[in-house]
């Protein structure tokens, strides 16, 4: 399965282009034969465009440059007889022939300056370049005129609309994620209004289950988890409730001006947004004994610098991390001026009652602070608790003289948040919470540096369950993970090839120097996310209609959603991409708007079946001559069975959940219990499945969900053959058969054949497929025959 | 599940959901089907893998490396000079030395330096290629298991395993092509060692478990006898290919050879893991009848039967190797464990004629300190802490030089001396021998063409028979 790199170019381009493209797109040196070719036929073609001027300065350093930048020597380490490929390289020697220092026999003529100082400019990215607004027609849908323009010039005609039950169950799936029931399918197609179809979209996108489609998407972005990562990966009980917002985001429709604002700087707003900052808390960290924090720390940077890239910029700044980036203009410079605006921000978990939680904790905390302070003082720990904060204060400030306690120190100080900052207090400027944390520390795990009969004699392995026992007696507080410009004013370095510990020069954050100039935008987290929103930046905007698009029709008018740069794919329809970027951004930045411009196309509404006509010449169907079929993503298959089956819980937001899975595969992970959820909550969606990192549910895992330790914006579909096993075999899609089957059950014969295909596909049947069918049910039963239907392409599909 | 039973299945199935199909003349299915055998770059010498993983890191001073000179520096500090450039995980560059108490021997023609606690490789010692001279970038155990897989010390790429399927394919159609079997404890790496990272999850490793089913939802559910699951198949078979027929969508033909391996892997995994046919010597011989070795042997023997049935690569692990404490006592019970499987496979696989096209690769993802871990007061309870500057690793068969040592460490073992190979050369070094060069096996991701050997890696030349 190697990918395609750039297939658009390939199918426009003349053949002999595309051997010498293909291997510049391997990096490798065209031969020089091919590269005549390509000149000769750009020649050919006649006209004086940049084009032809580009294509002439291989030929042009050739004769100039390359007898000291070439095989034989490279002065200055430059080599000209390589095709560069970035736009930085093109630069410097436009710079230094447009100046007349080189070449040191003479300058150049003004011609051949010209052609490199175009050479240098097609070499931008084109996603750099600002977004254009190419005229369309107001009587049709945008959209279908560029789709269509493109079609006609190459003599193809569009497919025609599917039928109705077709683009009920497409439309259901795509704006909300769940299965139409019959009766919803049944209800559009007899609606003979004219606007039908419009009414439908604008009932699911009021829907609120569209917000948890959208947010599923976002999610992989946001690299959400509810557990940490690392060896321990411990849970995050409290995650979830950056994914509420993330929800409720998309069904409120904020405007994604706001949405961006609040992720990356909502505690710097006027009116905080601390929810949304759990956007950048979801970066993976690590509690490995013997680990530096502040290595720890300088990953956290790099992900959220990395994730900024990925998301807003769809660029790959995370290859500056060690260098500057190979292709596109972000020098290291750029890319660690980028993680300045993070350095001052440190990780800060808040008590943030959920309603109704906080008159019950006032009425109780009080008795839970005595009890608790009982219990410490029955134990008689004070002593031996102040000596081993001391103990542990000398570990940290002279290090070598006691192993074991070395040892104590750095695992306290992994396991305990700030826990270097809250041994450096003296206990009466601790908050409570600071000071439970320390204690509970203490009694649980301090042995190996007390030593162990200290420990026996105190009892203290006892005393930590009693806290624990009386812990889980009381009502908490539910905590917010935030973040938060606490920490004091550390300067960024440059790392010297990406290494944590070697520091270079120190930089200001600042945005990368190629893309448009931050102005006046303040030098912090909220600056950047204005800069990321302003009209300006043609990155944001083109990047976000792209996944919105990629997520209606399965992939981006730029395939690689996540690289807008010189490496990733062009867009197929370059100026659909930025008609829509225009719309988007100056419509206020609506995604439910940008949604229903696209799903009320006559574009999108086309049927899905395959073309022959276009099989060898538009296979991977980019023209979009027709729909695409797609396999629903994990969440949405499971979502499927049990809706069908009519088990599925479908509460909006809330607390992750643990359904059931086979007995072992928790305990690949290596501290946290796999507790299964009781009742019906375990029937919730599969957006709300507990994700646990380093032991994901077997169903996540085998049907490509990321695995959310980076920003993902485009999942894989493969096809493997633990997943028919998991779809046959889990006994949560047994349930789900048996369920299916009584309620086809339900209806007298001889309509089971019909409901069940209606409940399954929202159809009815074929001849054939009845006859199949009722064969089977005659030998199987219900159950196998909804087994069957449960396990088809066509249910894991949308068509 | 009897072979007629088998055989009868295959028919069925094979006519029923595929058959009428005819796959075979769809333009680029064979690019679809991600299962399909493929060459490697140039002919190779080993055609499967097998990694034996001791996770956690085993002593190399103590079993592989002796360094005699520690004695007369014993529960004493090394001079400042020569600890200055050192960090470790848990001790300070000041800790004490520990001195190593194992008597050591030569043994096979090559003259294999052994301790007395791996005896059991005195008839493998000429098949060895003992590399010394290991190093790697990570001294914790996450960053030092994914660089020592993936290349990388970040997570997030396809391990070892992923890129030779990826680059290979599969023989097997009835297994998964790259499988993992584990005991011990203290996992740390989890899915590191079989993650398929960003390739497409039809490349990861499919862990055996030790509990329930060897693989997950490999049984019918309890009310599902064996002909009805047939009968199940065969409808989807059908009405996917109306479906076909329907939409001409040739991912539903991929999707179908999909079900067809899965009921073929439900139909022959039972098989692979009935040892009933092994003699009484070869179960013997891998300790599959002793208590102590049982679930280590089993899962070396089931090595041997997965790479006999075409499956590509096969990660044996035994996770019990941290000795920070009770070195004396948990590095022999580890030794006890696995040394005696570990010679019977390489044994066998030579017996079988299987060793020439088999490459065997022995290690952690590295060292042991000469310093001593004294965190524990009792000085007989000490053991070592991680030691990322030098450890050592053997291969075997598949195309590598056997009876030989390469590399030194300087006298203490705190440095490679001579003939330094880096994790990164070992994996150039494992994909030449399965005929890859490193530098050219790539997949775009990102905008940027990862490999294995991140950017670094030279194929370590001496290792190569």
């Amino acid at each position: 399965m190697h990918p395609r790199k750039n297939e658009y170019d390939f199918i426009t381009m003349p053949t002999s282009s595309r051997l010498v493209w293909a291997d510049f797109a391997r990096n490798r040196i065209p031969s020089q034969e091919g590269m005549l070719r390509w000149i000769r036929i750009l020649m050919i073609g006649g006209c004086l465009s940049a084009a032809t001027l580009s294509a002439q300065v291989p030929e042009i350093l050739a004769r100039r440059c390359t007898g000291c930048h070439g095989p034989q020597q490279q002065m200055g380490n430059l080599r000209l007889d390589q095709p560069l490929t970035t736009e930085r390289a093109a630069r410097r020697v436009l710079e230094m022939t447009a100046s007349g220092k080189m070449p040191p026999t003479g300058a150049l003529p003004a011609e051949e300056v010209t052609a490199i100082r175009q050479w240098a400019d097609a070499l931008r990215p084109w996603s750099f370049v600002p977004i254009t607004r190419a005229a369309a027609p107001t009587v049709q849908n945008p959209i279908d005129y560029f789709v269509r323009k493109t079609l006609a010039s190459k003599g193809i005609q569009p497919s025609a609309e599917a039928d109705r039950t077709t683009l009920a169950r497409r439309l259901h799936l795509d704006l909300t994620g769940l299965l139409p029931t019959p009766e919803e399918v049944e209800a559009f197609v007899r609606d003979q209004r004219p606007d039908a179809y419009e009414r439908m979209v604008d009932g699911l996108l009021a829907s609120p289950h569209y917000g948890e489609k959208f947010a599923r998407h976002w999610l992989d972005l946001a690299r959400y988890a509810d557990s940490e990562g690392g060896v321990q990966d411990y849970a995050r009980p409290f995650a979830w409730r950056y994914r509420d917002w993330v929800i409720q985001a998309f069904n409120s429709d904020m405007p994604f001006d706001r949405f961006t604002t609040a992720q990356l700087a909502g505690d710097l707003l006027p009116l905080p947004d601390l929810t949304a900052t759990g956007f950048n808390r979801n970066t993976i960290t690590s509690r490995e004994g013997g680990v530096e924090l502040d290595r720890i720390r300088f990953e956290q940077l790099l992900d959220r610098t990395s994730t900024v890239g990925t998301v807003w910029l769809g660029l790959t700044v995370g290859c500056a991390q060690c260098h500057d980036h190979k292709y596109d203009p972000i020098t290291q410079k750029d890319f660690y001026s980028l993680l300045a605006f993070f350095e001052n921000a440190e990780e800060k978990d808040i008590e943030a009652p959920l309603p109704g939680e906080l008159g019950v904790y006032r009425q109780y905390a009080k008795k839970f602070q005595s009890e608790r302070n009982k219990l410490l003082a029955d134990y008689g720990i004070a002593a031996t608790l102040a000596d081993w904060e001391n103990g542990l204060r000398d570990a940290m400030k002279n290090p070598g003289r006691r192993p074991n306690w070395d040892v104590n120190y750095d695992s306290y100080s992994k396991i305990v948040d700030h826990g270097r900052a809250i041994l450096l207090k003296a206990p009466a400027d601790r908050t409570e919470r600071e000071q439970a944390a320390l204690v509970d520390y203490f009694a649980k795990s301090s042995s190996g540096a007390i030593g162990k009969e200290t420990y026996d004699a105190l009892k203290l392995k006892e005393l930590s369950e009693k806290l624990k026992k009386l812990d889980d007696q009381y009502p908490r507080l539910s905590t917010l993970m935030t973040l938060a410009n606490s920490r004091s004013q550390e300067p960024t370095h440059i790392r010297i090839r990406g290494n944590w510990a070697d520091k270079g020069a120190e930089v200001h954050a600042a945005t990368p120097a190629s893309l448009p100039v931050m102005g006046e935008f303040p030098r912090n987290r909220l600056g950047l996310a204005a800069w990321l929103i302003s009209n300006e930046n043609p990155l944001t905007p083109r990047v976000t209609v792209n996944r919105i698009w990629q997520e209606l029709f399965g992939r981006g008018l730029v395939r690689t959603s996540e690289d807008f740069g010189a490496q990733g794919g062009r867009p197929t329809h370059p100026e659909l991409l930025d008609w829509l970027a225009r719309e988007f951004r100056d419509t206020g930045w609506s995604y439910k708007r940008i949604v229903r411009r696209i799903v009320t196309s006559a574009t999108y509404r086309q049927s899905s079946d395959a073309r022959p006509d276009l099989a060898t010449t538009d296979p991977d169907n980019l023209l979009l001559a027709r729909q695409s079929r797609l396999r629903l993503p994990a969440e949405l298959i499971r979502d499927a069975a049990l809706r069908v089956g009519g088990l599925l819980n479908e509460t909006v937001g809330g607390e992750s959940i643990r359904p059931p899975q086979p007995d072992g595969v928790a305990d690949l992970q290596y501290s946290m219990k796999w507790e299964e959820t009781q009742g019906r909550a375990r029937y919730r969606r599969g957006l709300y499945i507990f994700l646990q990192r380093t032991a994901a549910y077997p169903l996540l895992m085998a049907f490509d969900v990321p695995d959310r330790t980076v920003s993902c914006a485009r999942r894989e579909t493969s096809n493997t053959p633990l997943q028919p096993l998991n779809l046959m075999n889990d006994p949560v899609f047994v349930e789900a058969a048996e369920a299916l089957a009584a309620r086809i059950e339900e209806t007298p014969e001889p309509g089971r054949v019909d409901r069940a295909f209606a409940l399954c596909f929202g159809r009815p049947p074929t001849g054939r497929e009845r006859d199949a069918l009722l064969t089977h049910v005659a030998s199987r039963g219900w159950f196998g025959a909804s087994r069957a239907l449960m396990n088809t392409d066509e249910f894991l599909t949308r068509e | 599940m009897n072979n007629e039973l088998l055989q009868l299945r295959r028919r069925t199935f094979l006519t029923s959901a595929v058959g009428g199909l005819g796959l075979a003349g769809l333009p680029g299915l064979l690019a679809a089907d991600p299962f399909a055998v493929k060459p490697p770059h140039f002919p190779a010498k080993a055609k499967n893998l097998i990694f034996l993983y001791m996770e956690g890191a085993p002593s190399q001073i103590d079993l592989l490396d002796p360094k005699p000179a520690l004695a007369k520096w014993h529960g004493t500090p090394l001079p400042e000079s020569m600890t200055k450039d050192f960090k470790f995980a848990f001790i300070k560059p000041n800790a004490k030395v520990l001195g190593c108490k194992r008597p050591f021997a030569r043994y096979g023609q090559s003259g294999a330096e052994l301790s007395d606690w791996l005896t059991a490789w005195a008839p493998i010692a000429d098949d060895m290629c003992i590399v010394r001279s290991m190093h790697t970038d990570a001294f914790n155990h996450q960053p030092a298991d994914l660089i020592l897989f993936t290349g990388h010390m970040l997570p997030g790429r396809p391990t070892l395993g992923s890129w030779v399927l990826y680059g290979l394919g599969s023989e097997s159609r009835n297994l998964p092509g790259f499988v993992v079997l584990s005991t011990g404890k203290n996992n740390m790496s989890q899915a590191a060692q079989w993650s398929s990272g960003f390739l497409p999850s039809s490349h990861q490793g499919v862990l055996f478990r030790r509990t329930g089913d060897p693989v997950l939802y490999l049984s019918n559910p309890k009310q599902v006898t064996a002909e009805e699951q047939g009968q199940d198949f065969d409808l989807i078979g059908e009405l996917n290919r109306a479906r076909y027929e329907k939409t001409g969508d040739r991912e539903i033909a991929s999707r179908m050879a999909s079900y067809e391996m899965a009921a073929r892997m439900q139909l022959s995994t039972p098989e692979l893991l009935d040892l009933s046919k092994e003699t009484a010597a070869t179960k013997a011989a891998y300790g599959v009848e002793a208590e102590s070795t049982r679930a280590f042997g089993t899962n070396c023997l089931m090595a041997r039967r997965l790479v006999e049935r075409g499956v590509r690569v096969v990660m044996v692990t035994h996770s019990s190797w941290d000795q920070h404490t009770e070195l004396e006592k948990d590095l022999k019970k580890n030794c006890d464990i696995t040394a005696g499987p570990v010679a019977a496979l390489i044994q066998d696989l030579k017996q079988r004629g299987m060793l020439d096209s088999t490459l065997i690769v022995w290690g952690g993802e590295f060292g042991r300190t000469p310093l001593g871990d004294f965190r524990n007061a009792e000085e007989l309870k000490a053991g070592r802490d991680h030691h990322a500057s030098c450890f050592t690793m053997w291969a075997a068969g598949g195309g590598i030089r056997g009876g030989m040592t390469l590399g030194k460490t300087d006298e203490l073992g705190m440095n490679v001396a001579e003939d330094p190979v880096h994790v990164n050369d070992l994996q150039a070094t494992i994909l030449h021998l399965l005929g890859f060069d490193h530098t050219r096996l790539t997949y775009r991701h990102m905008g940027r063409d990862f490999r294995l050997t991140d950017v670094r890696g030279q194929v370590v030349r001496k290792m190569l028979a």
